[in-house]
């Protein structure tokens, strides 16, 4: 089980804006220790972001992608009270969910 | 005692056939961790090269367009460990985002669906190992359009 994520989610005119700061260390694979090994690849695969049982958004990531990634989108609809989940998976099949209440 | 050497023998050989058959079983489940990723692109996210990427994305030749895809980058990337990418369109039926960086050991960054009702943007941080191009790949009505924007790093984010 991972770390707790930060979600925001705000309603403003009828979109909902959605920012995610996952807690991950995200490596690469090809860092290696101050002794020379190498530090193997752990990092987060997929991430689904849900408004309602409707998906909103969803993504693959790399290695790539920044330590402790970062996901900011909008979506149509949502109203303040309303429930975001966003749940990811990693590479070694840990798995995070979190939800957020959306404000106005 | 020639019995008794002649049981161990046979011992040997039925435990030799379980080690076998046990030896199947877990080349089996070792299998099932990937399968529970099928839906990540495993060949996108391992290509080494721009070309390798695309192909894998389903999009060998997408047309250039910075007119309706707006990459967001910093132009000097101070720390190449946490480089901010936005990227939006204004086409119609964005279906896809994707982004890449050039040099990067493995290039492709991130996919994201975009489902309808949700807007044509998305933001988020990636590590660039040097100077480089960051490409944003847009797929709206099933085409493929990208744009890419350079982005100097003073320091690579991919320590030792």
């Amino acid at each position: 089980m991972g770390n707790p994520m930060k979600i925001r989610a705000a309603v403003k005119e009828g979109v909902t804006e959605v920012k995610i700061l996952m807690q991950h260390e995200m490596e690469t694979g090809l860092r290696k220790e101050a002794d020379g090994t190498l530090v193997p690849a752990w990092f987060i695969t997929e991430v689904k972001a849900q408004y309602q049982g409707r998906t909103v958004l969803e993504a693959q990531f790399g290695q790539s992608v920044s330590k402790n990634p970062y996901l900011m989108f909008r979506f149509k609809g949502g109203s303040a009270g309303e429930k975001v989940t966003v749940s990811w998976v990693d590479n070694k099949g840990d798995n995070r969910a979190d939800e957020a209440t959306i404000t106005g | 005692m020639s019995k008794e050497i002649d049981l161990g023998r046979r011992r040997a050989i039925t435990t030799g056939g379980g080690m076998g058959l046990l030896a199947l079983f877990g080349g089996v489940s070792l299998f099932r961790p990937g399968d529970a990723l099928a839906e990540w692109n495993k060949p996108a996210f391992t290509s080494k090269a721009m070309d390798e990427a695309l192909g894998s994305l389903g999009a060998t030749s997408p047309e250039d367009n910075s007119v309706f895809i707006q990459l967001t980058v910093p132009e000097i990337a101070e720390n190449g460990a946490v480089v901010p990418v936005t990227v939006s369109s204004s086409l119609t039926n964005v279906e896809q985002i994707s982004i890449m960086v050039d040099k990067n050991p493995n290039v492709l960054a991130a996919v994201f669906t975009i489902p309808q009702g949700t807007e044509a943007m998305v933001t988020t941080r990636v590590k660039m190992g040097k100077t480089a191009n960051v490409v944003a790949l847009v797929k709206a009505d099933g085409k493929f359009y990208r744009t890419a924007k350079e982005v100097k790093v003073t320091a690579g984010g991919c320590g030792g």
